[in-house]
Parts: structure tokens; sequence; C-alpha cells
């Protein structure tokens, strides 16, 4: 139970566009201060600090304290739930792939 | 933006497009690979796909383009917001030199965002566990 809503919380954290583009933005740059994140991101700063927060329950985005600062970096391994969820759908596909080109053959009898 | 969940999946199959087009377009064939189902290559047409497990998946033809593309939207609605599913199926096909290179993209899952969501289950993953006992008894 416990990682099932683990998984819920990844999926839903990354549905929203803002928090993708930030968690991009770490994955591409990162590490960084919720300033250097609003600087160019097109919401305020407590927007950002939100969606970081939603982030860190996720287990996308990790915090260090630095003094007054905090930084914010990606932790992309927390991708992993959805990696495996996507894989077993691609098998959905494959094996009904499988089952087409059994009725292709089928069909030329 | 790209979504944030798409699956892709091609295979080079050795039969001309207009075969492949029949396999996924007449209700008869569909069933055989795929699910029992009311479909009828006409866009807007809504239509069912049902599963041996008892879900069932609404469905509506977004683009039909004859031996060339088909699309539909694949959704599995329900009250549970962990369950709800809305995706859009897209098949292309392209001819090649031995057959035909069949692509489908499955993509937009995202779950409905509701207020209540209190007990969030692994919906997904029940609905695919569901799926992989058909797929079980199937094979």
């Amino acid at each position: 139970m416990t990682t099932s809503t683990a998984s819920d919380r990844l999926f839903r954290s990354l549905a929203d566009p803002t928090r993708r583009a930030i968690f991009e933005r770490l994955c591409r740059e990162g590490e960084q201060t919720v300033g250097a994140l609003t600087a160019q991101a097109e919401v305020s700063q407590p927007a950002v600090s939100k969606h970081l927060g939603v982030l860190k329950q996720a287990g996308l985005v990790r915090e260090r304290h630095e003094g007054r600062r905090t930084h914010y970096s990606a932790h992309p391994s927390a991708l992993v739930p959805l990696l495996d969820w996507t894989r077993r759908l691609a098998g959905f596909w494959e094996t009904r792939f499988d089952e087409l080109e059994a009725l292709l053959k089928r069909m030329d009898q | 933006m790209t979504e944030p969940l798409s699956v892709v999946v091609e295979r080079d199959f050795p039969h001309p497009p207009e075969k492949l087009w029949r396999a996924l377009t007449q209700p008869h064939l569909i069933a055989e690979w795929l699910m029992k189902n009311d479909f009828a290559p006409v866009v807007g047409h809504r239509f069912q796909l049902r599963g041996d497990w008892g879900g069932v998946l609404e469905c509506e033809v977004l683009a039909v383009e004859p031996n060339k593309t088909l699309s539909y939207a694949w959704n599995f609605p329900s009250d549970d917001a962990a369950f709800n599913v809305k995706t859009e199926v897209t098949f292309t096909l392209s001819p090649t030199d031995a057959g035909t290179r069949l692509r489908m993209e499955q993509a937009g899952f995202r779950r409905e965002q509701k207020q209540a969501y209190g007990g969030a289950r692994a919906g997904w993953e029940q609905f695919f566990a569901n799926l992989e006992q058909v797929l079980a008894r199937t094979a």
C-alpha cells in the first residue's frame, strides 16, 4: 500500500506542466535555489516553492540547506516506478501485436 | 510540452497495409487480437472495447485515413479517480519493401484531478494487473 500511494504522488506530481518544467530544468542544469528557479519561471516564488514541495513529496526533488539558502536538485531515479509502468503497458501492446500477427497469418488461409 | 506518459510500440508485418487496415477496422477481426467491440471506421463513432475481465473501455473514433491512420479515444471512466484513464490511441501504417510498419502510440495518460482523492490506490497497477490476467488467459 505504501508503494501504491508513492506512485500516485509520482504520477500526480508530473501531471502539472509547470512542475514538469521545474523538474526538467533541475535535471538539465543541476542544483538551484528557489530564487534562480523563479527568475525563469512564469509563476511567483511562493508558487514555485509549492511546486517544489509537491516534487519533493514525490521523491523527484531533494533539498540541501546551506546557511539560509536552500538548494534543490533533481532525483531522477524516483522515476523508476513510472518506467516500470510504461514497460508494462508496452508489454500489453507487444502481446496484442503478437495476436495481430497470428490473425494476419490466419487471414491468408 | 510533451505528455508525461506516452507509449509507442512499432512492428514490421509482412503483409500489405490494406490487410492490416482490415484487421484494425473490422469488428470481428479486432475482437480476435484486441477486444470485443462495436467499432465502425467513422469519425465521431462511439464504441466500446470489452475486456474479458469485465472492464469496458469507452472509445470514440477521432481520425480515419484508410490504410494510413486510425485514431481513437481510449477511456476507462470511473468514479474512482485512481482508475480514471483518458488516452488516445493512434495507429499509423507505413508501407515497407516487405509489407507494413505499424506504429501504435498511446498518449495523454493523466488522472482526473479530483478533490476526493483521499483513498488513493494503485489504480493503474490494478488496471494492468487485470489486463495481464486476460493476456495470460489468451496466451
